[in-house]
């Protein structure tokens, strides 16, 4: 299986949330805002790395039958590690995304990884798997925590800064200037709402590629 | 023998998940123990910050150090801080009730009554809307500074939807009222037991 691959399927074509529908529980919790879908997707992107590379440089260890178990204490262990070490070394971003990372633990995307691909494939492969499929879940908890912070609050990535530093200040914009506010969207039928409208929006989008790659093939193919 | 066929035996599977137990329960407890110190440290640290923000000025005590429970089991902790060994101010803790579950803030009141600084330490409000009594995401908080019982007067530490003397945030009342309810109570405690948090009851009756 080759990067390029690998990468698209984690970014686009098999995305953890908008092809396998996977990890929506802590999707809708924390993507209120642009900013904490960010710090929740840097979180797991970590987390998914660290336990897809282990995984999968045990899993001539592992016996099949007690695969899931095996899994789940390292995934658990991992994050637990995770946990402590911010806290201790990390404190200031640890206040930031110290909710975050006790979710990671219930994100079943994880253990998916491990289960489908980490620990069938070469260790540089899951870590690519691990990262990619980080990356996809960080861009789509962006993207729907934009849309409902838009609608929602009239702003994007509010508050920024408290995540990553001064330095991204500027990411900080008040889209609709002005704005009463629409409280739905920041509360949890805003999550489900966002994230349907979204989904049809992938498949729209895939189905017209997909015409336009066979219309493409078609015009391609020699004439009788 | 190889790895195949070992794989597939019940043993080799219970050694492979005690092992595994094993292992990651020692990382656990070393890592626990590495981090404890630096943890604790942290949270000491997060503690004095929030003391300092309620608590402009120098004081020549260790706040952390010089404690007062009001009551046994029940009851905010009280941290003095000390001038040449006059409380000239103290820090407590008081939980508002809001939208979604408990607001906890700090507070520091100076020996005569009056509000140094509030803080929220914690909440669950709702972010956008609620979450403004952060003093990072607004400057609503701020408006306490200076206030006592009386200023404004008792019927106004309410909302100015209730007639009040404090804003509310448009889309959410809840939050400000249940705050500015819970630092009203604050300063009652005060006043009720202002001798024994400043420390005087002792002085003064004994």
């Amino acid at each position: 299986m080759s990067y390029a691959r690998i990468a698209k399927d984690g970014l686009w074509d098999n995305n953890v949330v908008f092809s396998q529908m996977l990890a929506l529980c802590p999707l809708l919790a924390v993507t209120g805002s642009a900013t904490n879908g960010l710090g929740m997707g840097l979180a797991t992107t970590a987390v998914l790395l660290a336990s897809n590379t282990l995984i999968s440089a045990v899993r001539h260890l592992v016996s099949a039958e007690v695969r899931i178990p095996v899994y789940i204490v390292l995934i658990a262990t991992l994050v637990t590690l995770v946990d402590m070490g911010l806290n201790a070394w990390a404190h200031e971003l640890y206040k930031v995304l110290g909710l975050f990372i006790a979710l990671i633990v219930v994100n079943c995307a994880i253990l998916g990884r491990a289960e489908s691909f980490a620990s069938k494939s070469p260790v540089l492969h899951a870590a690519a798997d691990g990262l990619m499929m980080g990356l996809g879940f960080t861009f789509a908890l962006v993207v729907i925590g934009g849309v409902r912070e838009i609608i929602g609050a009239g702003t994007l990535f509010a508050n920024a800064h408290l995540l990553l530093g001064q330095g991204f200040a500027f990411l900080e914009l008040t889209v609709i200037p002005e704005y009463r506010g629409y409280l739905l969207m920041i509360l949890p039928p805003g999550g489900f709402l966002a994230v349907g409208f979204l989904l049809a929006g992938k498949r729209m989008l895939d189905r017209r590629l997909a015409a336009r790659q066979a219309a493409a093939a078609l015009s391609l193919a020699p004439s009788p | 023998m190889n790895l195949d066929a070992l794989r597939a035996r019940l043993a080799y599977q219970t050694v492979l998940l005690g092992s595994v137990v094993l292992l990651t329960s020692a990382a656990l407890a070393l890592a626990s123990r590495a981090t404890e110190a630096d943890i604790e440290a942290a949270a000491m640290r997060d503690l004095r910050q929030s003391l300092a923000q309620v608590l402009p000025g120098q004081y020549d005590n260790d706040l952390l150090t010089d404690t007062l429970r009001l009551a046994v089991d029940e009851g905010p902790t009280v941290y003095r801080a000390r001038r040449a060994g006059r409380v000239e101010a103290v820090v407590f803790q008081t939980v508002a009730r809001g939208y979604a579950g408990s607001i906890v803030c700090i507070m520091g009141v100076s020996r005569d009554g009056q509000l140094l600084g509030v803080r929220v330490l914690s909440h669950k409000e709702t972010p956008g809307l609620g979450d403004k009594i952060e003093a990072a995401k607004d400057t609503w908080i701020h408006a306490f500074e200076g206030k006592s019982l009386a200023s404004p007067a008792a019927d106004k530490w309410a909302v100015k939807k209730d007639g009040g003397a404090f804003d509310q945030f448009a889309g959410a009342t809840i939050t400000p009222r249940a705050v500015v309810r819970a630092v009203k109570d604050g300063l009652e405690l005060f006043a009720r037991e202002r001798s024994r948090m400043l420390g005087e009851m002792e002085e003064g009756k004994t």
